[in-house]
């Protein structure tokens, strides 16, 4: 039984994970239609925040909420009107440029920090026990967090006058504008509220995983597959392609290895996609957000 | 590292203008070529950063001693960038265009085996530096680097004797770590214990949660671990993040040759064991000396150094006796320098090529980390690469250029 719980609060664990990391994208490939390559490095640098003002010596749990996202957030803005805001619609222009923002980011950081970061921030938090088997409390954390993190981003899009507005102009552009919407604020403020997500899941990841400037390669793939596979509507998407793929792979974790793990979610994403090529949400729960 | 623009400006030159008399001696062509290729970006120059700092220490070491036989030494240092590609390109520029007289390269089994071929065709001596699976059997290439029946045999029962008999393998999903597990087990059964179970992980896995269950529900006596890379790093923090630490140890035999022990915590790398064939705890002149000249010349903020980094210094050292000793930088005449059992004594003690195998015998030594410091606990003199010993006779039959294990042990025809 203890064994059963502990099983089932891993899989919990997984699941939310990978809505974590995919949240942020969702936000910006999901609704924006920007193929952002540089998403792993966002959570890369959510991280780095964390480090480096935990080490400064300012609270973890500032560092983790509201630094890290500010932070990132600020350079997802700089970084829309630099770069972003010249190609919207042109989908394949944004997959190269953001794939040399992503190179040149891992750069900065390497020749900043250098290749290996010392990660001296730990789980904040002790450890739960479940009979037998232990988990680690931060854990528990970050399943409650996530979930908080999406209903608040579903209270914004759906309650809010910023939702509406960038919910108008992410389906008809013109017609926001015609309207009176500054849509070039509107795409600035959503992919800076983008970036704020994937910051803050960046920052929350850190004690867990650690910091390397590389360490956005070992997520962007997941995120785009969970994005992906989830479809259209940004949060049940997200959610939908989480729980599934989570799930799969992290039963198959179980049962067989992290190795076939991975395998049974790539192999999952292929079925999935051939089945439903526009995603869960292209099929079920469609009026959803 | 902390290191301007303007302080290399100002050390390289003091270098040129110290070294002009030994250039005019060398006069230009004369001199011997030395190239290295080593991962300096990517995801791991963590490993190769340290080794370049002390390959280009030993070169300067030699030619601030005057050189070898009268000539100057050049360092021809390659970036292969983690790219398996750039190996074989630039061993290829190293051995034809330089017409380098030994080859120091790679960090990963990959990229041995992707250049060795090469430097074996263009008939130049290549050193591998690095602790590996064991199995090369090569007369032009010299594997200086620790191998499992040096480190393996060793850390294994030592646990074992500490903890218990019951191991938990988690490894590496790539030849090193495959092949090591397969080490592992093998040195689990030959003192009387257990293996619990095996477990892969491709290397960008950083969530382990599923595994730290297995392991609480096979409740081993300590987990062992070949674990590789900066993502998996992860493991030792989520697995201290889950109060596992303090029930049960881990032992690694690649925990620490990337400094590992300075990128989490204290708390949650403390009592872990790991094996080598250096510490900077060894106990010794040299090593004391060769410590304080590091920290004179890269400042406080220099790499800890580990087995990788001491034996990519060492492995230049023993290059530089069998010059000596032969009298000449050609490779042949080096070659059989090497395999007269020569011997160099460096920070982690002597070190001895084995002419059966063309690897060394060194000491090994067990560490216990404590406060991000290891802290030596065993050590055991001249340790032979018995593992390749089994498989590989080059004095009997010195035309043989294959690595043995490159299919798995059984493959190889041990048990």
């Amino acid at each position: 039984m203890d064994l059963v719980i502990a099983v089932l609060f891993q899989l919990i664990y997984v699941i939310s994970n990978l809505a974590l990391i995919s949240l942020g994208l969702a936000i910006i490939f999901g609704m924006m239609r920007v193929i952002n390559l540089a998403h792993g490095e966002f959570l890369m640098l959510g991280g780095y925040t964390v480090v480096v003002a935990t080490n400064a010596g300012i609270n973890i749990w500032v560092s983790m909420l509201i630094l890290a996202p500010l932070v990132v957030g600020i350079i997802g803005v700089i970084v829309e009107r630099l770069l972003i805001r010249w190609l919207y619609g042109r989908m394949v222009d944004t997959l190269l440029a953001t794939w040399g923002l992503s190179l040149l980011l891992v750069g900065i950081v390497t020749s900043i920090f250098g290749a290996s970061t010392g990660t001296t921030v730990s789980p904040p938090l002790g450890v739960v026990r479940i009979g037998d088997y232990s988990a680690s409390g931060y854990e528990l954390f970050l399943i409650l967090i996530t979930i908080v993190l999406l209903f608040s981003v579903w209270l914004t899009l759906r309650f809010t006058k910023l939702g509406l507005l960038a919910r108008g102009t992410m389906q008809n552009a013109e017609m926001a504008s015609s309207l009176g919407v500054s849509t070039s604020r509107i795409y600035m403020i959503t992919f800076g509220l983008g970036a704020a997500v994937s910051g803050l899941a960046g920052g929350l990841l850190a004690p867990m995983t650690g910091v390397l400037p590389t360490i956005g390669a070992t997520y962007i793939a997941k995120a785009f597959i969970t994005v992906i596979s989830g479809g259209s509507a940004i949060l049940a998407g997200t959610t939908a392609g989480s729980v599934l793929l989570g799930g799969i792979n992290g039963i198959f974790s179980f049962i067989a290895g992290s190795t076939f793990g991975e395998i049974a979610l790539l192999l999952a994403a292929i079925v999935l996609l051939r089945l439903m090529p526009r995603g869960i949400t292209g099929r079920f729960f469609r009026k959803s957000l | 590292m902390t290191f301007s623009r303007r302080s290399f400006l100002a050390g390289s030159s003091a270098l040129a203008l110290s070294s002009a008399p030994i250039i005019g001696r060398a006069q230009g062509s004369d001199k011997i070529i030395f190239a290295s290729i080593l991962d300096l970006s990517g995801g791991l120059d963590i490993y190769g950063a340290p080794m370049a700092e002390t390959t280009k220490m030993a070169i300067d070491d030699i030619n601030a001693a005057g050189g070898l036989l009268g000539r100057e030494v050049e360092l021809k240092l390659y970036d292969a960038q983690s790219t398996i590609q750039f190996y074989t390109q630039y061993a290829t520029q190293a051995a034809a265009g330089d017409r380098a007289h030994t080859v120091h390269a790679g960090i990963t089994s990959a990229s041995r085996e992707a250049i060795r071929p090469t430097l074996a065709r263009f008939k130049t001596l290549y050193f591998y530096n690095t602790q590996y699976e064991g199995g090369v059997c090569d007369f032009n290439t010299f594997c200086t680097g620790s191998t499992p029946a040096q480190t393996v045999a060793k850390v294994v029962p030592y646990a074992m004797n500490k903890w218990g008999k019951k191991v938990y393998i988690v490894a590496a999903d790539y030849n090193y770590g495959q092949i090591t597990a397969q080490w592992m087990q093998r040195f689990v059964k030959e003192n009387g214990g257990e293996t619990l179970d095996v477990e892969f992980f491709p290397l960008d896995v950083t969530n382990f949660g599923p595994t730290i269950n297995k392991i609480q529900t096979a409740k081993p006596d300590f987990v062992i671990s070949a674990l590789v890379g900066g993502a998996h790093v992860s493991f030792y923090r989520q697995y201290a993040a889950a109060g596992m630490n303090k029930e049960i140890p881990i032992a690694s035999t690649t925990f620490g040759v990337g400094n590992e022990q300075t990128l989490i915590s204290a708390e949650e790398g403390d009592g872990i064991i790991a094996s080598y064939s250096y510490f900077e705890g060894a106990d010794n002149p040299t090593n004391t000396e060769f410590l304080s000249r590091l920290e004179a010349r890269l400042g406080a903020g220099r790499p800890v150094m580990n087995e990788l980094a001491v034996r990519s210094y060492e492995g230049a050292m023993l290059w530089a006796e069998a010059v000596k000793l032969a009298g000449t930088p050609d490779r042949d005449p080096v070659i059989e320098a090497l395999r007269s059992g020569l011997t160099y004594n460096g920070p982690s003690g002597a070190v001895t090529v084995d002419a059966q195998t063309n690897h060394c015998n060194m000491n090994v030594y067990i560490g216990d980390l404590k406060d991000q410091k290891w802290n030596i606990v065993e050590s055991y003199e001249a340790q032979p690469p018995a593992d390749t010993q089994l498989v590989c006779d080059l004095v009997a039959n010195p035309d043989q250029s294959t690595f043995l294990f490159e299919n798995g042990l059984a493959a190889a025809g041990i048990e």
